[in-house]
């Protein structure tokens, strides 16, 4: 039996951030990745973009191809790892292998949920044109068989959605989005932001039918729940995700809303660590447990979970939601909890919220150019007491100089 | 390592520095051309905020030694160079401005071709000094090693 000091399951965000922060402690010892998937890491995300022609496939990876050479890192595609055995701390293999590990890191990410259904195939790798849309895979099958005839019909109106809706709108005939919510981005935004999305990608030609869901898929059509049947020649699935839990959950490990970990990223078992969209973080706005199916909290746990399994210990006390996202020329910044005393300002060119509890930054919501908008992430993410800063120069635009001069001198004449 | 710092009372908030910063970064050498082009005007990587009592200060990247932008980077376009220098790949990167969400100071700004734009501290470019510091007529803006000071 082969035994290495680092193992990870899962090949994206949290697996890189991973192999980044054992490198921190570690610059000797082998990390072996163990990746279901075909190839070397990508960026997911970056699927709306190539299947809308705006990236080159040789563009989508996340790290160079040197990466893995570099960080002596051995990693084997296209292989499921079937089950933690955490007491023996080895795992096992599909292809019957087992192997032994000192430190392991799961970072098996999210998988789509897909609500039940009258009609829906069991399994949709058999069906040729209903889809979910996390994967290169997805992106490279739909692409497939997309044509400027295409009818295409998206259930969900989250991120995932109208990313899909972004990229295909222009490349088909027409695209409606369907969603039982009252409105777009439901878990994002609220209903004035959302109303602003709305209607810009209706400006583009996105149509949406919401407050419906869709009961029955049939060969060519959708029933929705309001007895309206509408055609579809591609129809994607994009209700939201779940934590891919189950090696951990087998192996007797805590999973709540994602798997539990401590502020170390270690699981509940020993020497077991997990980050990303698999595992259960502590929204320090809400100081509630959410999954944060994120791409920055899974690089930043995957960091934490590497430094920890490399014995520099390190913890990870400040996730909270954060989206930036871009629909055909509209950005929209939102971040942590709308909780507090509200800031509401609107002009042509920008819609802001801002939501202020305690004396701290909790939430707020752009949408606009959203330039400088980090200014807003940090006051949250370092808690900062607002009665020693500029609040009328805080609403009106992130800058420097809402704060005061010794801290201005803290931000810009010393190293960081 | 050597970083870009500020010290606002010496600032007299002429905005050279962001004239020095989109001409050093424009890729022509006379300046009369390098802003003759009305469509694609020049664009400066560092920002001058202009406040009450005439206090001014110049902001641009911090070259962080924990860069949230690099971090939070979707597509990997953001990266640390082997001197310490966060440098974007413009042509891995799609404009999603995660990275300007990621910013504590507001230091990235957005190209002609959506791409961002970020403070490189001059390295493809004037090289030496950056051109913003070897510009500024005060020396507000200076270029030194202050690691480990309080």
């Amino acid at each position: 039996m082969k035994k290495y000091k680092y193992v990870i399951i899962g090949n994206s965000a949290a697996a890189i951030g991973g192999v980044q922060g054992i490198r921190k402690g570690d610059l000797e010892n082998e990390i072996l990745i163990l990746t279901a998937e075909p190839w070397q890491t990508y960026s997911r995300p970056l699927i709306s973009y190539w299947l809308q022609g705006k990236v080159k496939r040789e563009k989508m990876y996340y790290r160079e191809p040197s990466f893995f050479t570099e960080n002596n890192c051995q990693v084997r595609y296209a292989i499921p790892v079937e089950k933690i055995n955490p007491k023996e701390k080895t795992i096992n293999l599909a292809d019957g292998e087992i192997i032994g590990y000192k430190n392991l890191l799961v970072a098996t990410g999210s998988v789509p949920f897909v609500p039940p259904m009258i009609g829906l195939p069991e399994n949709l790798n058999n069906t040729t044109n209903i889809f979910t849309f996390t994967t290169l895979e997805d992106a490279i099958g739909i692409r497939e068989i997309l044509t400027p005839k295409s009818k295409v019909v998206i259930l969900g109106a989250g991120l995932i959605g109208l990313k899909a809706a972004e990229a295909m709108v222009s490349q088909s005939q027409s695209v409606i989005v369907v969603d039982l919510a009252n409105r777009v981005l439901p878990s994002v935004l609220q209903e004035k932001s959302s109303d602003i999305v709305k209607k810009h990608l209706e400006a583009q030609s996105v149509s949406f039918i919401l407050e419906t869901s869709i009961t029955e898929i049939l060969k060519k059509d959708v029933l929705l729940s309001d007895g309206e049947k509408i055609p579809y020649d591609i129809l994607i699935l994009a209700v939201g995700t779940k934590p891919q839990c189950d090696l951990v959950r087998e192996a007797g490990g805590e999973i709540g809303r994602g798997i539990v970990t401590d502020d170390r990223q270690q699981t509940s078992l020993k020497k077991v660590y997990a980050a990303g969209d698999c595992t259960q973080s502590l929204d320090m706005t809400s100081d509630t447990q959410k999954n944060l199916a994120i791409l920055p909290n899974a690089f930043l746990q995957g960091e934490v979970a590497g430094m920890n399994m490399a014995g520099e210990e390190t913890y990870y006390d400040q996730a909270f939601p954060l989206n930036s996202v871009g629909f055909m020329g509209l950005y929209i910044f939102s971040a942590g909890t709308y909780e507090g005393v509200v800031y509401e300002s609107e002009s042509p060119e920008e819609y802001k919220k801002l939501f202020i509890k305690d004396n701290v930054l909790k939430g707020f919501i752009i949408i606009g150019d959203c330039m400088r908008g980090g200014i807003y992430t940090d006051l949250i993410r370092e808690q900062t007491d607002l009665s020693t800063i500029d609040l009328e120069m805080l609403i009106s635009s992130p800058q420097i100089m809402i704060f005061n001069q010794n801290t201005r001198k803290e931000k810009l004449a010393q190293s960081h | 390592m050597k970083r870009v710092y500020v010290n606002e009372e010496w600032c007299l908030g002429c905005h050279l520095c962001e004239i020095q910063c989109a001409f050093a970064n424009s890729g022509e050498t006379d300046m009369v051309k390098a802003f003759n082009n009305s469509e694609k005007k020049p664009i400066s990587r560092i920002t001058v905020e202009d406040g009450a009592d005439d206090i001014h200060f110049a902001v641009s990247c911090r070259h962080c030694d924990t860069p949230w932008c690099v971090k939070g980077c979707i597509t990997g376009a953001l990266t640390v160079n082997d001197n310490g220098v966060v440098q974007i790949d413009e042509t891995r990167c799609v404009g999603c401005r995660t990275c300007i969400l990621m910013c504590p100071y507001g230091c990235l700004t957005v190209g002609h071709n959506k791409t961002l734009l970020k403070c490189e501290l001059c390295v493809e470019n004037a090289g030496g000094e950056p051109s913003c510091v070897q510009r500024c007529p005060n020396n507000a803006i200076v270029f030194e090693d202050r690691d480990g000071v309080l």
